[in-house]
């Protein structure tokens, strides 16, 4: 692989774009020129547009010549994580239960996207329906982290904190239903974000866990992510439980970047004993850069965090086996068995047991079980109430301070294999980012460096109140200029696989 | 709480594990009904963890943004198009979904 260059990003791209200073065209050859020789190592894509892509460059720099304005996005390339759909192009899930399928219609934020004027160069392997934390579940085999091809890229949304770390495209959608957004940023080394609840449309956005899936941004820079936020965020009356409210103004907040003054919360529950050495060196060198810029740092505790996979294991896979009830071999996708003897039910199970993966068939099980007849009360129910408790540690935690950090992750990316066949010791990887999903809250992860022992990157999250997305921007900011100024440059600079 | 889970150590039986796969219209191999009973025990048991907290009068939550009853127009706009759908389908008769047979033999 060549060394390392400089990666222009979103922001860049789009100003040279619309200045024509660039055309929209070279910028995508110049992504799909990486694709063409890191893409076979890292296998970030299940499906490439890239002729598409090319037709819609070429639209953006008609527009340019013809002196309209192109969009906020002109000519940035963006990968979409495959569980977006997108109007004639498959959209798989990761799953062979959707293989062949092209949906009717184009997600909100794809749309969005695209009227922003972004250039959508393929969509992006994830684990099966997103459940995962490593990007192994996918029926198209796994992702690799392009700083190390040995290790995992994180999940869900691997495929697309993968794409974006080796250059393949500037900016990337994902969706974060536990962790699946800001754990592969953290693991990957980029800037990854989880907008509150309700704050970004979900309509097209193939549903999982429906009281905790949000569609997010991955980017370079913490002003960038913001720029996607704002071009996708804000309501959509196609989507029932999209917030009718403005976005708040995280572009402003981002370039800002101001912690001055700013309370800032440590979970005490997080980030302590399981966390590797590295994260916590480097998360605590990043809050002594917070209090260097002014920020007050004081420690809270937030005891319900304690429980969260508990009551995350028994609400999602609820949620999970409902959602995938759909998928039964009638409308969309594969149909196995119908020989025109086979009943209904059992084509239907037929489909399911060829369509779906190991990881969906145990959380499918783990929800039919928890929803069924004499155990809802005492699992489901249960959960629900540790889902109060969880939102009111927050609340009482954000009358102390305007927002809390904590590693991201527990540990740097971890070895393909590692963890496939011990489901526990892979969901305690979202230990830290599930509380923010029950509760509905607003976090983002921000690379804070290399763990010394592994050379991998470290995340650190920042949470704040359900509203108050411009908050993390403002401290992801000035974390990153911080940073920025001590390294010399990005952290995504020193990916090596490009 | 009229309901508890069965007690430690059987958080879950194969004969359970066979009776959801049936629920969930998901048929299981032998070695998959003997690996999940063993998985879906040990994650029950860990979701057992929240029995430490106290949950006495604490209301349940279902979901973060208060939210309810949103409604629009009752006004006719775009739909999808019939025959794009269909073509993504898995079988199609006369511009229709084809369903394998639903009466088994016994009605």
């Amino acid at each position: 692989m060549s060394a390392p260059t400089g990666l222009p990003g979103a922001l860049e791209i789009a100003a040279a774009v619309r200045s024509a200073e660039r055309s929209a065209v070279e910028v995508l050859d110049e992504h799909l020129a990486r694709v063409a020789v890191g893409e076979a190592d890292v296998h970030a894509f299940n499906h490439l547009t890239e002729q598409e892509a090319r037709a819609a460059a070429a639209a953006i720099d008609a527009r340019v010549a013809a002196g309209d304005d192109p969009g906020p996005l002109a000519g940035v390339p963006v990968a979409l994580k495959d569980n977006l759909c997108t109007r004639g192009i498959p959209t798989t899930c990761s799953s062979r239960i959707l293989e062949g399928w092209t949906p009717p219609y184009d997600a909100t934020v794809v749309a969005r996207l695209s009227a922003a004027g972004a250039i959508a160069v393929g969509k992006t392997n994830l684990d099966e329906f997103a459940m995962g934390s490593s990007t192994e579940n996918s029926a198209f085999g796994p992702t690799l982290n392009p700083h190390d091809l040995s290790r995992v890229p994180g999940g869900s949304s691997g495929g697309s904190a993968a794409a974006v770390a080796a250059g393949f495209a500037a900016i990337a959608l994902g969706s974060d239903t536990g962790g699946s957004i800001r754990q592969p940023a953290a693991l990957c080394g980029v800037v990854g974000v989880k907008p509150t609840y309700g704050l970004v449309s979900r309509l097209g956005l193939v549903a999982f866990g429906s009281s905790l899936d949000q569609i997010g941004p991955f980017a370079h820079t913490v002003a960038d992510a913001a720029a996607v936020l704002e071009a996708i965020g804000g309501h959509d009356p196609g989507d029932s439980t999209s917030l009718p409210q403005p976005v708040p103004d995280v572009v402003a907040a981002a370039h800002a970047a101001d912690v001055s003054g700013m309370r800032i919360g440590l979970v005490s529950e997080l980030g302590g004993e399981g966390y590797q050495a590295g994260v916590r060196q480097r998360f605590a060198e990043a809050v002594a850069v917070l209090e260097g810029l002014g920020a007050e740092v004081v420690e809270v505790s937030c005891p319900s965090f304690d429980y969260p996979l508990g009551a995350y294991y028994l609400i999602l896979p609820s949620e999970a086996s409902s959602n995938l009830a759909k998928f039964d071999g009638i409308r969309y996708g594969l149909r196995v068995g119908d020989d025109g003897t086979r009943s209904v039910e059992e084509v239907m199970s037929l489909t399911r047991e060829a369509g779906f993966g190991a990881e969906v068939k145990r959380r499918i099980m783990l929800g039919t079980y928890a929803l069924s007849s004499g155990y809802y009360d005492a699992y489901y129910g249960s959960a629900q109430k540790v889902r109060t408790l969880i939102q009111r540690d927050f609340a009482a935690a954000f009358r102390r301070v305007d927002v809390l950090i904590s590693p991201t992750a527990p540990t740097t990316a971890f070895r393909l294999g590692e963890k496939l066949d011990d489901p526990l010791a892979m969901y305690l990887n979202d230990v830290a980012t599930i509380p923010v999903n029950l509760a509905g809250n607003a976090a983002m992860s921000v690379p804070v460096g290399l763990a010394p022992e592994d050379g991998l990157p470290v995340g650190l999250q920042v949470i704040a109140p359900a509203m108050a997305d411009d908050q993390l921007y403002r401290v992801g900011g000035a974390l990153e200029a911080a940073l920025f100024h001590r390294w010399g440059g990005l952290l995504i600079q020193e990916v090596p696989v490009r | 709480m009229s309901d508890t889970p069965p007690p430690d150590g059987a958080a879950i039986t194969a004969e359970d594990v066979a009776k959801v796969a049936k629920l969930a219209r998901l048929r299981l191999t032998d070695a998959e009904l003997d690996r999940f009973t063993h998985q879906l025990s040990d994650i029950l048991e860990h979701a057992r963890d929240i029995e430490a907290l106290d949950l006495d009068g604490v209301e349940p939550m279902a979901r973060p943004i208060p939210l309810a009853n949103v409604f629009r127009p009752d006004e006719p706009g775009d739909t999808l198009d019939r025959e794009e759908v269909l073509a993504a389908a898995p079988a199609v008769e006369d511009h229709q979904f084809r369903v394998p047979p639903s009466l088994g033999e016994e009605q």
